[in-house]
């Protein structure tokens, strides 16, 4: 099994790596199109702002690869800004064009605390899973939930979560290792 | 509302987890990569390392204690302590820290934190303040400034800080309870997360706290008896406050 864990400058992808290591598989952390295309799975993460990522996946060909690879049915997973990264667009930043790998988009939170730090039941799966984020997606692909807002979207070969399943303990390892 | 959060916090000097009362007296608890593993599988929601002796020689030191933590913990964690740059943030956040902690280096610029939170955002910027009664003191609680503790708290969030870590300096392990009427004017006046710290003694004073914050810090309470976390959480839970159900 082939892991491709795309590098855009500001990512965490130690901690993906981490997880996966935990399961005992391995990741190879680029920007590469040619390994972006033949992976097995391609993990694109989240840590920074979405137009830095956005310029990031442009400037290395990363974004038009990722595109290719999900039209053609190849297994694909964003985890929080990687989520928010592959819906049609933004709000943050003053509005971001995305990568359109799913429907919908992304705006800022409105509870009563922003940005949501912690755990959170995920509904209809009924594991807690750790969040952090200030922007939440709205999508007509959503597949799971949390308080209410949306926790995950699938289109497709794409699965995005906004949460951190490489964060989220035993939880989030089971979670990695059905997406393996 | 996310589920309340408990956060054994190891306060590193010399690449070893360390506690004192009101920031002194300094005795080893142990060491900093086996305790995180521990409370990662013990149950802990979190961890925070800060950095207490941070000198640019422990600056190496601290790097490589961050690498290791994070190959062996599976929750996210946040490292404090002699962060003064971008550079600084960059360097922990990629040696693989979730979150950073910033402190005396905010107060003397605030730029730093609205700086750190555009490269990694809100969600990844921690501003620390360590609170003697009502003002601000910076350098590990040594100086006292004459910045108000809940008008730090206020800019600092303007500013960018997703989570504001309060410490009472007073409390700070004597384990008699958290600064409970500070905490809850702390986060009154603002509407980013707070983290209450300095005082837990007892599952009590723990779920006191999480009924006024979002989260709790502890350290002596759990570093005496590393292997008590999951019947602290459950005592915790007992006495009313909203805990993740921990799955082993």
């Amino acid at each position: 099994m082939s892991v491709v864990v795309v590098d855009y400058g500001a990512g965490n992808t130690r901690s993906v790596l981490a997880a996966l290591a935990h399961l005992g598989a391995g990741g190879v952390v680029t920007s590469d199109t040619h390994a972006i295309g033949s992976a097995d799975l391609v993990i694109l993460p989240g840590v920074g702002s979405a137009r830095s990522a956005m310029v990031h996946l442009r400037e290395t060909g990363a974004s038009g690869a990722l595109v290719d690879r999900v039209r053609e049915g190849g297994a694909t997973l964003g985890i929080c800004l990687g989520l928010q990264l592959a819906l049609a667009r933004s709000a943050e930043d003053g509005g971001v064009e995305g990568l359109g790998l799913a429907p919908g988009e992304v705006v800022r939170l409105t509870s009563e605390r922003v940005p949501r730090l912690g755990w959170c039941v995920v509904e209809p799966w009924d594991d807690t899973y750790y969040f952090a984020h200030s922007y939440v997606a709205r999508s007509d692909a959503a597949v799971a939930w949390a308080e209410g807002e949306v926790a995950a979207v699938r289109a497709g070969s794409f699965l995005g979560v906004q949460f951190h399943p490489e964060k989220s303990g035993p939880a989030g390892l089971a979670f990695l290792e059905r997406c393996l | 509302m996310p589920l309340a959060r408990l956060i054994p916090c190891l306060d590193v000097a010399h690449g070893r987890v360390v506690k004192g009362v009101s920031f002194v007296g300094l005795r080893d608890v142990g060491d900093p990569v086996e305790l995180a593993r521990h409370y990662s599988e013990g149950g802990a929601d979190e961890l925070v390392l800060l950095d207490i002796a941070a000198t640019p020689e422990e600056t190496a030191t601290l790097t490589e204690v961050v690498e290791r933590v994070a190959d062996v913990v599976t929750i996210p964690f946040t490292v404090g302590g002699g962060i003064r740059s971008v550079a600084d943030a960059t360097r922990v956040i990629e040696a693989g820290a979730d979150r950073v902690s910033l402190n005396s280096a905010a107060l003397a610029d605030p730029g730093l934190v609205t700086r750190v939170a555009e490269r990694f955002g809100s969600q990844a910027v921690v501003v620390a303040i360590d609170a003697g009664d009502e003002v601000v003191h910076t350098h590990g609680g040594r100086v006292a400034t004459s910045v108000g503790v809940v008008a730090w708290a206020k800019e600092a969030a303007v500013r960018g800080a997703g989570e504001i870590l309060l410490t009472s300096i007073r409390q700070d392990g004597r384990r008699s309870g958290y600064d409970l009427e500070l905490t809850r004017r702390v986060r009154e006046a603002i509407d980013v997360p707070v983290i209450a710290s300095g005082g837990a003694g007892s599952a009590r004073h723990v779920a006191d706290a999480l009924a006024v914050a979002d989260a709790a810090l502890v350290a002596s309470i759990v570093h005496e008896d590393p292997g008590g976390l999951g019947a602290l959480r459950e005592a915790v839970v007992a006495c009313g406050a909203r805990l993740r159900e921990v799955v082993r």
